[in-house]
């Protein structure tokens, strides 16, 4: 997912730039205020860790295998600030190091990896944590953690790539959200097994992400950031009327001042619903994969942990 | 260490070793973004900044086959643009276009992190004032990266050496042991670290 140089046009890098530094911002200030400073170190080690980690391979079909992505088994591990700092170092070293994912397109990859993966992923594992009490819910959380922060790091790709562009949306988006769903799966496995593993060994190390860790207000705050990303990102595909800054022009009759439209669709010719029943499909799928992933990662923390297990605070 | 052999190019000799790190870093970011940036067919400033880093990968002396492997890794996502391009003729930018960017600004980032120390860049991001924060991150990530790989790598040997059968379920929950091992690890080392850090008088 991480996205080269060449392949964002000016104003989606800026636009992703600029809600990344903002996010990261607010992450740094929070982690400054709140981190204990034994836990400096704790931050760049976890970062190579991810990189350490990322070199373990499990196996998956036909002698192919995958590794962990690791926004979420670290965001559940260390907490939602602590995470983005840790997330945006790890893929600012590739971009520099190993020249993976685009200097220009760091912001983009920053947005969509560390912001609102580890966004998403604490949102997502916050509220499925609630669903199963001990380390059971826990276990299921971050599985549906991990799936949910890949595909939706999946979808603002796409949305980049397609308001660069440089990809048609029709196209774009069925296809990176529907090969992220099957990734986020391994993602998810695992995740929640790394996670139960930790939690077995050292169940100190697995606490620091109490909710009392952090004030509620400034998670609320980057998740509504991210929201705002979201939509930027977001809007110019969501539907085929006319959206919402070009009925606000129109009624101020300043819709021909513009020299061109701000954001035009990609492709205006195919906004047909031959074409674009394939991106309502893949949303709907979407939806559908959300709720089975939600109940197979439930189903996971009950195969994973025994019942007597789960019952000590972990 | 076979699979990252930036360490051994860093400190040779060449003009471009020796250029500042700060300048160099300018020039290179300068070129990305005019390249990354420029509006479509500009053959002339594409051939012009192909010249040119062509040119100063030669004289740096960094070994080409290691180049032309970086180079060869971006494919998979130039043909994906290719591929969507021959479905969709009327994208409004071609595939060509597209590559020849990202082949350009991978080159550029290639040459710079090739010929500069991490070390350096570093120095460079902080009078940047990106803040102290995320720079020491990087700094101990950059630290301890080739450590806790090798350390993977030892973990991973030793599980081969006492797992006789390969059965997939069972190589999902060890697979993971040995990463949950390697946060547990990690983790230790840092409060290690941390020690050190006081004791030669951080903060």
């Amino acid at each position: 997912m991480h996205i080269p140089d060449g392949f964002l046009d000016g104003k989606t890098a800026g636009v992703a730039a600029a809600l990344s530094v903002c996010g990261v911002g607010m992450a740094l200030r929070q982690v400054k205020r709140e981190l204990p400073p034994r836990k400096t170190s704790l931050l760049g080690l976890s970062a190579a860790f991810l990189f350490a980690a990322q070199m373990v391979n499990f196996p998956i079909l036909g002698g192919t295998s995958g590794h962990l992505i690791g926004s979420a088994l670290i965001t559940a591990l260390l907490g939602l600030a602590p995470a983005i700092v840790v997330m945006t170092a790890v893929l600012i070293v590739q971009c520099f190091l190993f020249s993976d994912g685009g200097v220009v397109a760091l912001g983009a990859n920053v947005f969509n990896m560390a912001v609102l993966g580890c966004v998403t992923a604490h949102f997502s594992f916050h509220a499925a944590r609630r669903a199963m009490p001990g380390t059971r819910g826990e276990v299921a959380a971050v599985a549906f953690a991990g799936w949910c922060a890949v595909v939706a790091g999946a979808i603002t790709c796409a949305a980049q790539l397609a308001w660069s562009g440089r990809l048609p949306w029709t196209t774009a988006f069925p296809a990176m959200a529907l090969l992220h769903m099957l990734i986020g799966i391994g993602e998810g496995l695992i995740s929640a097994l790394v996670y139960l593993a930790i939690v077995r060994a050292r169940p100190d190390l697995a606490n620091t992400s109490s909710p009392t860790h952090a004030p509620p207000w400034t998670s609320v705050t980057l998740g509504m950031a991210v929201a705002l990303g979201i939509a930027i990102f977001l809007a110019p595909f969501a539907s085929t009327l006319p959206d919402g800054l070009e009925s606000v022009a129109q009624r101020f009759g300043f819709e021909h001042a513009a020299v061109a439209p701000p954001v035009s669709a990609p492709m205006p010719d195919y906004e047909v619903p031959g074409i674009s029943w394939s991106v309502g499909a893949t949303a709907v799928a979407g939806a559908a994969g959300t709720v089975i992933v939600f109940l197979l990662a439930l189903a996971l923390g009950r195969l994973l942990v025994p019942r007597k297990q789960s019952a000590t605070p972990g | 260490m076979s699979w990252l052999p930036h360490s051994h190019f860093t400190h040779s000799d060449s003009i471009v070793h020796r250029m500042r790190p700060d300048v160099k870093l300018a020039c290179a970011f300068a070129l990305i973004l005019a390249t990354a940036l420029a509006p479509g067919h500009w053959t002339a400033w594409y051939a012009a900044v192909f010249a040119l880093l062509t040119g100063a990968t030669l004289v740096s002396r960094v070994p080409l086959k290691f180049v032309i492997q970086r180079l060869l890794l971006l494919s998979p996502f130039i043909l994906a643009i290719a591929a969507v391009n021959a479905f969709h003729p009327d994208v409004r930018t071609p595939w060509q276009v597209v590559a020849a960017k990202s082949l350009l600004s991978l080159l550029a980032v290639l040459l710079v992190t090739l010929t500069t120390p991490f070390g350096k860049i570093l120095q460079v991001l902080r009078r940047a004032k990106v803040p102290a924060l995320l720079i020491t991150t990087m700094a101990l990530m950059h630290r301890y990266l080739f450590v806790l790989a090798d350390e993977s790598e030892r973990m991973q040997r030793a599980r081969l050496s006492r797992t006789f059968r390969k059965r997939k379920g069972i190589w999902w929950r060890l697979s993971a042991s040995v990463v949950s091992q390697l946060f547990v690890r990690a983790s230790q080392r840092a409060e290690r670290i941390y020690d050190a850090m006081c004791a030669r008088g951080w903060k």
